[in-house]
């Protein structure tokens, strides 16, 4: 196994990974326990600015952030960066906006079997957006490096391929085993959006079901913005410490936000609106369609709720309720 | 569709591990845990492992993949489990595929910066076809897909073939395992990496091999017809695993 010739990726490193300037960050952040709850519209306004580096949790179509996304196209946020860490509808939601103009790109454009974003492959191949590519394992390890305060982690994926190419990781040597193995650069993103389960007013929360990258993406991110089902009583976090995904030092403002992942799915909850979804494929295939199905249900509604209720209100979450039991 | 999926789950033993995808390969993976592998562990890269699926997830992350299951985790450690070498197989898809089992999930075009067509790029397909022990490439067969170069490899197969996979760094002794077509099904030369005819689905000829692959596939003296389903098989595909056809239903 050759060591000689390592190669570097050509991609641009959006964030650097320098973790004196994240612990330092981290280090001035305050950890009193102080009552976090805000509005979606107040988090976005102090937290987002034009220009900042955006990660959503959840899995694209699965909890997530929907009422945050929704506002930053509102609130007509501009020039923002993201990680495409399976971005599907959260990706869709973003595109629709025009809101970013860099992305760490995953996985973008598609919404796995329900079938390629129309709209968002159109910015993506307009030559807008720049975009370095990286994979879902590289992505995931990047936030987790940045969560351990390390620049890099060492990894055996994307090598050999142009998935690396057009990344920004380096080829490095082992220093034990001489081994040829890539290394991803620590991700610090400005801003997190996390769809939770269960949170208390200081922000300590609980998620149930796969958490895909967000006890990490927690860690990681200079600034945490949390919507959830439910706020609960602080006691019910000390009641059980083992459950809780995200300590409230992380966190900078927490929003009870009951059904705050529709369209997509809730674990335990509600399953996707998949009616709904399909609805914005469809719309996206006439542009001058699509802009006005944008300003129905977000541009001209108040807030979240509004929006759920253009699209079947409480009944619709019944069903979806229903969905998720298969009953 | 039904005689693709049905061969690929007949490929994943009892007591295998095997990350999947939604349709196909989430289809195949069902099958075999329903007939002959009722101690297959399906994993899902978003932190699904060991689900007793009920029904076709839409998403690899949705309720679905953790429906009765042994354990709900992250991404992060889902790829740990492959990087570790604890997973057999896993079942990928792409717009194209060359003569090494190169895949192509991440744009049309020769510019990088103005593709003429976007698609979502690796997601977790790079990982597993790095990591894990086999790889299986599920998909129709014609020469737009079957190409002599694939326009950007999103995900490695034996790469230029030969020794060229282990020396990019990747895991020894890993790599692409079979593709199964419409046509047929292919595994790989041992030394030089190109890809082989293995078995001919019943009803196909060696022309429909040669010509619906821009580049030349190998042809041994010998090579299998393949055994098409069975009535028990076809049953529990068409009665527990897709009773909507999302998935046979396909052309």
């Amino acid at each position: 196994m050759s060591t000689k010739n390592l190669q570097t990726g050509q991609g641009e490193l959006f964030m650097s990974p320098n973790v004196e300037d994240a612990r330092a960050f981290f280090h001035q952040k305050k950890k009193l326990m102080t009552n976090k709850l805000t509005s979606v519209k107040e988090a976005v306004e102090r937290y987002i600015h034009n220009g900042d580096y955006l990660a959503i949790g959840g899995f694209g179509g699965v909890r997530i952030p929907t009422s945050l996304l929704h506002e930053v196209i509102r609130q007509q946020k501009k020039n923002l960066g993201f990680s495409g860490h399976v971005a599907t509808h959260d990706c869709q939601i973003l595109s629709a906006g025009e809101c970013f103009n860099r992305c760490d790109a995953a996985y973008i454009v598609g919404l796995e079997a329900r079938g390629l974003s129309t709209n968002a492959r159109r910015l993506f191949e307009s030559g807008t957006i720049q975009v370095t590519e990286w994979s879902n394992a590289a992505l995931s390890w990047r936030f987790k490096a940045a969560a351990m305060g390390v620049p890099f982690l060492p990894c055996r994926s994307m090598l050999g391929t142009d998935t690396f190419k057009y990344s920004a990781a380096k080829e490095i040597e082992c220093p034990f085993t001489g081994q040829k193995l890539l290394a991803v650069p620590a991700l610090f993103p400005d801003v997190a959006f996390i769809h939770v389960h269960r949170a208390d007013i200081y922000g300590n929360c609980q998620i149930d079901g796969i958490l895909v990258a967000d006890d990490d993406i927690a860690k990681a991110s200079k600034h945490v913005i949390i919507t959830t089902e439910k706020i609960i009583d602080h006691e019910e976090i000390r009641r059980e410490p083992g459950k809780t995904i995200i300590p409230f030092w992380c966190v900078d403002a927490v929003i009870e936000v009951p059904f705050g992942s529709y369209p997509g799915n809730m674990p335990g909850e509600y399953y996707s609106d998949e009616e709904h979804l399909a609805e914005w494929l469809k719309k996206e295939k006439n542009p001058e369609e699509f802009a006005a199905f944008i300003r129905k249900n977000i541009l001209e509604t108040k807030d979240f709720y509004e929006y759920l209720q253009l699209n079947g209100g409480i009944q619709k979450i019944q069903k979806l309720h229903q969905t998720e039991h298969l009953l | 569709m039904e005689l693709m999926v049905t061969i690929a789950s007949r490929n994943l033993e009892d007591g295998a591990v095997v990350v999947v995808g939604t349709g196909v390969p989430c289809a195949a993976a069902m099958l075999a845990q329903m007939t002959q592998s009722p101690n297959l562990t399906i994993l899902f890269e978003a932190g699904g492992i060991a689900p007793l699926l009920p029904s076709m997830p839409i998403s690899v992350g949705d309720s679905r993949t953790t429906y009765k299951g042994l354990k709900s985790t992250s991404m992060a450690e889902i790829m740990e489990f492959c990087q570790a070498g604890i997973v057999d197989y896993c079942f990928l898809g792409g717009a194209q595929i060359d003569q090494y089992g190169n895949l192509n999930s991440t744009m049309i075009g020769t510019d990088y910066n103005k593709p003429i067509t976007r698609f979502p790029g690796s997601g977790g397909a790079n990982d597993l076809a790095s990591l894990c022990w086999k790889t299986m490439v599920v998909t129709p067969q014609n020469q737009k897909r079957f190409v002599k170069k694939v326009d950007f490899v999103t995900t490695p197969g034996y790469l230029q073939g030969g020794n060229s996979r282990t020396e990019a760094g990747l895991p020894v002794n890993t790599g692409p395992y079979k593709v199964i077509t419409d046509i047929g099904v292919y595994g790989y030369h041992p030394e030089t990496r190109q890809m082989m005819l293995l078995s001919l689905h019943p009803g196909k000829t060696l022309d429909d091999v040669k010509n619906n692959a821009e580049f030349e596939i190998l042809i041994p003296e010998k090579y299998e017809i393949t055994e098409e389903p069975t009535d028990f098989e076809l049953k529990i595909l068409r009665e527990k695993v897709d009773p909507n056809g999302l998935v046979i239903g396909r052309k």
